[in-house]
């Protein structure tokens, strides 16, 4: 089968080094902290570091901005918000950071992202994800972002989701790779 | 889970998305704040891992900046999107999957350690499944991740 693999060019503008040790340790923990009262120290032990290194080392890649966020990861659907829609514009490329900007100020998006277009089947470029406790909330917050980032006479689509069939963090080892 | 969460649950739900203490003894740190014992964290944090409503304590990664990930999507027949997804969530490369209501109705976040792997992994799902993989790969990131306020009302 045909496949449209589009090489990643443009990711960050400055890529922070990671190490084989960091990749290690983000791997160590990949499932989560031990829930034990030390458990850096838990960590370093499995991998030959101490706990001062481990925690120095993890505030060094939240520096870097390696690690994003660091803390507790919830699950919505779990915790009530049942409905999750996935929002996708066709905006022109060059007004796609500004409008991205102001799509992701809101607090009921979890991720909003500039990515490829593929056509013919896939004419957008812009994805934001929005996270309601309903269809109807969903949408209304939907209608206001559209309000606040004049977004009215851009073409969308609006992807809610049906059947979740997996959803996991990333794996930072796979096993013998 | 049907949230029937205390006071403390919800705080340690909201409050703890990000800046978790860097300290030796994070959770008693934690205790302190919320006014209750080292113990009570640890068991609810345990308590509300087993229900499902978190995900884990941990670090979420910046995307690309260990490994290359991808978005993918799919356009599959209705009789055969389960076999599919099945063959999809197979991959421990794969971390999410859902259905959604579009034609490409199949769509799928793929991390590999290099691009090499990654795409590996999309000319197999095709090759396997006899149905295109259209990769979205992250060209821009806009949003700024500070956790998900939950309201409870």
């Amino acid at each position: 089968m045909e496949l449209n693999v589009i090489k990643h060019s443009v990711v960050s503008p400055h890529r922070p080094v990671v190490d084989e040790a960091d990749r290690r340790l983000l791997a160590a923990i990949q499932h989560g902290l031990p829930l034990s009262s030390r458990p850096y120290a838990e960590i370093g032990a499995r991998l030959g570091l101490s706990e001062q290194q481990v925690i120095a080392r993890l505030q060094w890649l939240k520096e870097a901005g390696v690690i994003r966020r660091f803390g507790v990861v919830v699950r919505h659907h779990e915790l009530g918000y049942a409905s999750n829609a996935m929002v996708v514009w066709d905006v022109p490329d060059e007004q796609a950071s500004e409008l991205g900007r102001c799509l992701a100020g809101f607090d009921f998006i979890t991720l909003c992202y500039r990515r490829p277009r593929r056509l013919p089947q896939w004419r957008f470029n812009l994805y934001c994800m929005i996270h309601g406790k309903s269809r109807e909330e969903v949408m209304a917050h939907l209608e206001w972002m559209v309000n606040h980032c004049d977004l009215q006479t851009l073409p969308h689509a609006v992807l809610f989701s049906r059947r979740r069939f997996k959803q996991r963090g990333a794996v930072y080892a796979l096993g013998e790779r | 889970m049907k949230p029937e969460l205390s006071e403390l649950d919800r705080r340690l739900l909201n409050d703890f998305q990000q800046d978790f203490p860097l300290s030796v003894t994070p959770y008693a740190d934690m205790a302190r704040n919320l006014g209750v014992t080292e113990e009570q964290v640890l068991a609810r944090l345990h308590e509300l891992k087993q229900a499902g409503a978190i995900s884990r304590v941990g670090a979420v990664i910046r995307p690309n900046t260990v490994g290359v990930s991808t978005l993918a999507a799919m356009a599959v027949p209705p009789e055969a999107l389960d076999a599919v997804a099945a063959i999809v969530s197979g991959y421990a490369e794969v971390n999410h999957n859902y259905e959604r209501e579009h034609r490409l109705n199949l769509w799928f976040v793929a991390q590999a350690p290099d691009s090499t792997r990654l795409t590996e992994v999309l000319e197999e799902i095709a090759g396997r499944t006899g149905h295109e993989v259209l990769s979205f790969p992250l060209i821009e990131d806009y949003h700024i991740d500070l956790g998900f306020e939950m309201r409870w009302n």
